[in-house]
């Protein structure tokens, strides 16, 4: 009984706290960097697209609402022919982010996503891709892979030694 | 002392009626107020700002909510017993209202002067059980059923008490008649020498109105909502309003039986009346604000093997020196 | 058996088999690179090592290799000793060192064998920082893609395309850690086995290169178990299907049937169902001066019930590629008397002959497996190689089984690959091929016959008289090709399993005959001889098996002034004689054609309906050894997504295309008003059970649509399935409903039963750490044995054995060059002669152009040179003599019919071909893009002339 009394008490000396509200539409909140908001598509230093069409994301999202097909330009680059993202089902976790290997999905700290139609929530790569690198400046998958693109021969990624000659008669 | 009685006639009636108009109105906007005033109380004891966005401060935050109740589709689940699944939210609404009828708010202002108005108050109170119970039943729904079933047991349990307790009042006061107990707190408020009769009636009236900690049937995390789950809009507004109503009621009620009603220096009896009860109804929220709900066992032993007792005790030692006063 | 010791533990083994296969067999996961079941040990990768202990008491063991070392009785060894873990992780580690960061944008990935072995050994980080190596790639034609980067030098290619298919322009170059795997500069790949580098590389160096045009992961696709529709092997396939297009076929392994390893035109061929020329939905036309016009569905068929209703006769047409239930429904709609099966007279014969053959002689027809175990072979009259490419596979294993003795005698374990090789170098087994002209199975020929289909009848009588005095004895023929004969006999005779491979292709029944003389007469000399027919198409047996006239029989009848034609899922311009079709056609009031692509008869057709193809229906087919398999729908061809954002329930419209049966069956509803006679593909297949006892079989050839394991139907969808609540978004955001499948165990869902199912509902191979094809491994009781539950696929033809039979009697007349004219005899292509692959792009490039083939000697005498066109004019001729009362089918005899009227002139570019006899020309057999010369029934005569240039043709 005198302890329901003294938490009714502490409650009650409550009123006089400073409030923890922000107040939301007026004062903007302070979202951190790494906060799980809308998901974009960012770009390598080089300005081409960073996704790849790996297919990881799609395959690690819960919810399954992330899809993609992959398609190749005229060097072989390979990119995704469209790459959609149903807003309505995503549930923020992160796990797209946490599997691609390119760094080109990234979650951003926007969170305005509301919608009076379902359909708005649905978005394609033309909305997803942003122009910049995101959160990961620095890395381009391209530079680093094995595989030729146009601009980048075999021999000419990163730690790469240049191509064995299979015509070479030397030992 | 009754000025409606003694005019004529249709004098009286037309006074009657505007007397109960009057005081459903201000009843009505009171309680619906309350939700508001509820909001934003809660809001200040957790370091929140609670509803302030409609309207100066929020204030018209109970018309949006409102507009909304009316404006959602009313809907009955196909497996309710439709009949008494509509019966429900009525039998609430009208049960308070009713024992608010006896409820003397200021000299001349009430709606009647019963002789046996505590008792009435009493009956009501225990009718509006019923809705609850049929509620739960109706809508035949397994938390629903549950919620319905906790509320039965909870106020079999606690009317048996509620009662006890004010017999205190009763016998200090020496009548049934509730404008007579204001009367007799003339110099003294009965909150003093029945302090256990107010903290049992305290506690009762707050299980009687459902209120947390003693909103087992409710029970939202547990229950889904209980015996209202399958109500929406205006039975669901109903339900509500009969919750704020009967918090009011309470208050009042308590304000009558043990804080001397009207009574008080300088300011007029009617301010004073709307003054005591507004404290008593902070005095619900802060309740709310601060205490968790007990488990289902723990309220029926508290029940049973505190209240009552400590009731028995207050009747006992009250009965002794009326005895001894006589 | 006997017992070995795993970790302390006894299990049971297989004595003398390598210990990497026991222990995948037992369940262990062992890593392994360079073995593969098919192809045996080298011990080349190291990947596999364990610890071996000497006895109970030695504790400190030695490392061996699994695959390299013998399973003894009582041998103790261990899995999980650390150093041999650590050695395994290390071998991991240097492998991983010159392997590119791909794994991206890399089309093995997600079901790579090095990403899983990897894992398995625990090599979780890259500690090497330095350059890696690297390689240019090779462009190796259309269908194979070359990454050569991603090597890790397990051998695994070359062994298969070298050792196993026998291809010759693949292999190692370099040395050192520069090994390069490729040909010697770009090309296409020469071996029609090419596309198995895709499976058999663990890694990505060799990828599917038609998928890669719309990649799509392992586990992104809608799979079932299937049968290929490419030849008449009925090899078993898995296709993939993603956003409602065929992505590519896997092989789908059936231990007696196709085991590892499909042919490229059953790999490749699968495009023809993303074609631009699949007909999507029905088109009618009113009246024949019309275009035909797209319907509706209800349409096309309120028109054919309009059609019916008028107290029409409706005359079917069957095809030996539609499946055993859609000819039935047809043969069900038109009635028994009505239905024909849509083959040519001289095709029904021989398919009647061989049927009845295998049917009523005492030798068994075998499984693929078991033309691998034959040690002595005679190939009469049939281009294995092109017509039936898995056979020819076969084939280069069973000319192993005599020299393995070698290998035998020197014990050395069979498994022990390169050591086996070693000992036999290049020593082949008896393998006789008397063929139209050369093959591609020639280099393991021990001698080879070239001659037109007479000679060929001839030579095989002569063996059979050569084995048993009482076979009949062919009169004038050389002493060469006696002495061959009495060579090959004798061959024949030594074997303990011996085989005799013919069919259809030459299109001559003497040659089908003498093949079964040969045999009967080493079964009557109780030898346990086999027998094995190729037929063109993946229900040929199937369809001679429910019975029909041919399409000559069905014209006499069209003359008795039918009504209605409905043709199933056939080109009749590719059966017969143009002049002969538009006759048939010009006969039917109405032409109704159900099939799934556009082509020559159907353009002729009143109302089009669109047929399922073989990856949207389900159905049963029976292959040549009468074995009936059933193939199960991939996904449901999609219309549009119904419903808008404020739509209750968005409605999934299934679009117009169907199965043929379904098709028939709404037919007959709005026809004949017989509701609901089938409700699904089990009802039909029990009617025709029911209806042909003969095909009773095909009713346990899979368990029913009622089948449940643990009360769950079997997902089509991996449970890594992705993009379900996006992948339609953009048409409707609400999600539409998952098709429902009536007539299978199989579910177009990624809920169901994860375990593994009976084999012939396999959907994938895949187990929890194991994402490649090498997840089979956990599929088989015994690892490169049968599947666990038996191999699918249900026997419908059972020889009498014991008994002796008669020979036949029919001596062909020798061939006789005519002055002035050619026999023009099929040369088969396997890119080029099959209708639906040819859709393919992949297959298209690699496919012959139109040409006629000459010898150089023959060629000169007309004044051609390479390059020159040929003027061909047929003679118009009645056919062979005709036979048919010893016929199973319902085959009246009729020459009037049967006579080619047509006297068209082509013109054709000119070929050599060294091994044409004298007299005689080649044409490609079922090419399109040949005009009228696609329906020709060959061989047949013709006269040839030197086309000058710049003139236009005659005629």
């Amino acid at each position: 009984m005198w302890n329901s009394l003294k938490t009714m008490w502490i409650v009650f000396l409550h009123m006089f706290h400073r409030r923890a509200t922000i107040q939301y539409p007026d004062e903007k909140p302070n979202i951190p960097p790494r906060w799980r908001g809308r998901i974009i598509l960012s770009r390598d230093p080089d300005g081409e697209e960073r996704c790849v069409a790996c297919y990881l994301c799609a395959a690690a999202c819960p919810v399954d609402c992330i899809a993609l097909q992959a398609t190749e330009d005229e060097h072989e680059r390979r990119y995704p022919e469209f790459f959609r993202i149903n807003f309505s089902r995503c549930i923020f976790c992160g796990y797209c982010e946490e599997a691609c290997p390119t760094d080109a999905i990234q979650l951003t700290p926007d969170f305005e996503m509301g919608e009076y139609n379902r359909k708005n929530l649905v978005y394609e790569k033309e909305d997803l891709l942003i122009d910049g690198t995101g959160k990961y400046p620095g890395y381009n998958f391209y530079r680093v892979a094995g595989v030729t693109i146009g601009g980048k021969n075999k021999g000419e990624a990163e730690n790469e030694a240049s191509p064995v000659d299979p015509h070479s008669l030397l030992p | 002392m009754d000025l409606a009685m003694n005019s004529g006639f249709s004098h009286e009636w037309a006074a009657i009626w505007v007397n109960l108009i009057l005081i459903l109105a201000v009843l009505f906007a009171f309680s619906a107020m309350l939700s508001w005033i509820e909001r934003r109380l809660l809001g200040l004891w957790q370091d929140r700002c609670g509803p302030n966005r409609v309207g100066p401060f929020g204030v018209l935050q109970i018309v949006a909510d409102s507009i909304k109740l009316l404006t959602k589709e009313d809907w009955i689940p196909p497996f309710a017993d439709r009949a008494v699944f509509v019966l429900a939210p009525a039998i609430v609404a009208v049960t308070t209202l009713l024992a608010f009828a006896v409820v003397p708010i200021a000299p001349g202002l009430g709606v009647v002067d019963l002789n046996i108005g505590l008792l009435f108050f009493l009956a009501m109170s225990s009718l509006g059980v019923y809705s609850i119970v049929l509620g739960g039943w109706a809508s035949n729904n397994k938390y629903s059923l549950l919620g319905g079933f906790r509320a039965a047991a909870q106020m079999l349990s606690y009317e048996v008490f509620m009662g006890l307790a004010l017999m205190g009042v009763v016998m200090l006061a020496g009548s049934f008649n509730l404008r007579d107990i204001v009367a007799a707190q003339e110099n003294l408020w009965f909150c003093i020498p029945q302090i256990l009769g107010l903290a049992t009636f305290a506690v009762a009236g707050i299980a009687e109105a459902r209120r947390l900690p003693f909103d087992l049937p409710e029970s939202e995390n547990e229950l889904v909502a209980g015996f209202h789950t399958e109500y929406s809009s205006m039975k669901f507004g109903l339900f509500f309003i009969g919750e704020y109503v009967g918090i009011t009621l309470i208050s009042a009620m308590i304000v009558t039986l043990f804080f001397g009603g009207w009574l008080g220096p300088l300011l007029p009896p009617l301010v004073w009346f709307l003054l005591k009860t507004l404290i008593v109804i902070v005095c619900f929220v802060l309740l709310r604000a601060a205490l968790p709900r007990p488990r289902y066992d723990q309220l029926m032993t508290y029940g049973w093997k505190v209240m009552l007792p400590v009731t028995l005790v207050n009747l006992l030692i009250t009965g002794a020196v009326v005895l001894s006063a006589a | 058996m006997t017992t070995i010791h795993i970790d302390n533990r006894p299990y049971p083994a297989k004595d003398g088999e390598n210990l990497l296969q026991e222990c995948l067999s037992l369940g262990f996961n062992l890593p392994y690179f360079c073995w593969h079941p098919a192809l045996g040990a080298v011990g080349a990768c190291r990947q596999c090592a364990i610890k071996q202990f000497k006895n109970e008491e030695d504790k400190h063991g030695k490392i061996v290799m699994a695959c390299m070392t013998a399973a003894k009785d009582g041998i103790r060894i261990s899995i999980d000793d650390p150093e041999a873990r650590e050695f395994r992780a290390s071998v991991a580690e240097w492998l991983m060192v010159n392997h590119p960061h791909d794994c991206p944008v890399c089309d093995e990935g997600g079901e790579c064998h090095l990403q899983d072995m990897t894992v398995m050994n625990g090599h979780i980080y890259r500690r090497y920082h330095g350059r890696k190596r690297t390689f240019h790639n090779q462009n190796l034609g259309p269908l194979v893609n070359h990454e050569m980067n991603r090597c890790i030098q397990c051998y695994r290619c070359t062994r298969f395309y070298r050792e196993y298919a026998g291809g010759r322009d693949l292999d190692a170059l370099v040395l050192r850690n520069q090994v390069y795997f490729g040909r010697h500069e770009d090309g296409v790949l020469e071996n029609e086995f090419s596309g198995n580098l895709v499976e058999i590389c663990p890694t990505g160096v060799f990828t599917d290169k038609t998928l890669k045009r719309h990649y799509t992961r392992k586990w992104d696709l809608q799979t079932a178990p299937s049968v290929c529709v490419h030849c008449g092997l009925g090899c078993n396939t898995i296709p993939g299907e993603r956003y409602g297009t065929l992505r590519r076929i896997r092989n789908r392994f059936n231990g007696a049937v196709n085991g590892y390893f499909l042919c490229d035109r059953g790999r490749y061929g699968y495009e023809f169902v993303n074609s631009g020329r699949r007909v999507r939905q029905p088109l009618l036309r009113k009246n024949r001066t019309q275009l035909l016009q797209p319907a509706s569905k209800r349409g096309a068929l309120q028109h054919l019930g309009e059609m019916l209703s008028a107290g029409a006769r409706v005359i079917g047409i069957g095809s030996p590629r539609a499946s055993i239930e859609a000819n039935f429904a047809l043969r069900t709609l038109v009635g028994r008397d009505q239905f024909y099966l849509g083959i040519s007279e001289r095709d029904l014969r021989l398919l009647a002959s061989v049927l009845d053959i295998l049917k009523k002689g005492p030798a068994r027809t075998p499984s693929l497996h078991e033309v691998e175990l034959a040690d002595a072979v005679l190939v009469l009259g049939e281009d294995v190689a092109n017509t039936a490419p898995r056979l020819g596979l076969a084939l280069r294993q069973s000319v192993r089984r005599q020299p393995e003795e070698i290998a035998k005698k020197m014990g050395i374990p069979l498994w022990n690959d390169h050591a086996v090789r070693e000992a036999m170098q290049e020593e082949h087994g008896p393998l006789f091929i008397a063929t139209l002209a050369n093959t591609r199975i020639d280099d393991i020929a021990t001698r080879t016959f070239r001659g037109p289909p007479a000679e060929l009848a001839r030579l095989g009588l002569t063996i059979a008289h050569a084995l048993d005095p009482i076979a009949p004895q062919v009169p004038g023929l050389s002493n060469t090709a006696q002495a061959l004969a009495g060579a090959i006999a004798e061959k024949l005779k030594a074997a303990e399993r011996p085989l005799v491979i013919s069919g259809i292709g030459c299109g001559d029944k003497a040659v089908v005959e003498a093949a079964a003389n040969v045999t009967w007469a080493l079964c009557n000399m109780g030898r346990p001889a086999e027998l094995c027919y190729v037929v063109p198409e993946c229900n040929s047996l199937g369809a001679t098996m429910l019975g029909g006239g041919s399409l000559e029989t069905a014209l006499e009848a069209m003359n008795d002034a039918a009504d209605i034609l409905v043709i199933l899922e056939n080109d009749l311009y590719r059966r017969a004689d143009a002049a002969l079709v538009d006759r048939l056609l010009a006969a039917a009031r109405h032409i109704v054609m159900i099939d799934h692509i556009k082509h020559a008869t159907s353009a002729k057709a009143d109302v089009v309906l669109p047929a399922a193809a073989f990856a949207e229906a389900d159905g049963t087919l029976v292959n040549n050894e009468g074995r009936a398999q059933r193939f199960f729908q991939v996904f449901v061809p999609r219309g549009e997504i119904e419903g808008d954002i404020r739509g209750d329930t968005p409605r999934d419209i299934p679009g117009d295309i169907q199965e043929s049966w379904r098709w028939m069956r709404d037919i007959m509803v709005v026809g004949r008003g017989d509701e609901g006679q089938w409700s699904s593909l089990d009802d039909v297949t029990a009617a025709c059970a029911a209806a042909i006892p003969s095909l009773e079989p095909i009713l346990r050839a899979a368990p029913s649509a009622a089948f449940r394991m643990d009360g769950q139907k079997i997902p089509r969808e991996s449970h890594r399935y992705s993009g379900r609540t996006a992948m339609h978004a953009n048409v409707s955001i609400h999600e539409p409903e998952q098709p429902q499948d009536l007539d299978t165990a199989l579910a177009f869902s990624m809920e169901g039963y994860a375990g593994h199912p009976p084999p012939s509902l396999i959907p994938r191979f895949w187990a929890p750490g194991w994402n490649s094809i090498q997840a089979l491994n956990k599929f088989q009781d015994e690892v490169g044995g049968p599947l666990s539950g038996g191999d699918p696929g249900e026997p419908l033809i059972e020889p009498t054995p014991g008994k002796k039979a008669a020979y036949f009697e029919n001596i062909p007349a020798g061939f006789e060059p005519r002055v002035g004219e050619w026999l023009l005899l099929p040369l088969h292509h396997i890119f080029g002669s099959e209708e639906l692959s040819i859709l393919a792009p992949g297959i298209a490039e690699l496919s012959v152009q139109p040409y006629l083939a000459l010898n150089p000697e023959d060629a000169s005498n007309l004044g051609l040179t390479a390059g020159d066109e040929v003027q061909l004019r047929l003679r118009p001729e009645a056919d062979a003599q005709v036979d048919v009362k010893d016929a199973q089918v319902d085959v009246k005899a009729d020459d009037s019919a049967n006579v080619t009227t047509t006297a068209e002139i082509f013109r054709l570019p000119l070929r050599f071909e060294p091994e044409l006899l004298h007299g005689t020309a080649g044409l490609p057999a079922g090419l399109t893009g040949m005009g009228n010369l696609g329906g020709v029934a060959l061989p047949a005569w013709g006269e040839l002339k030197k086309v000058e240039k710049g003139k236009q043709m005659e005629g």
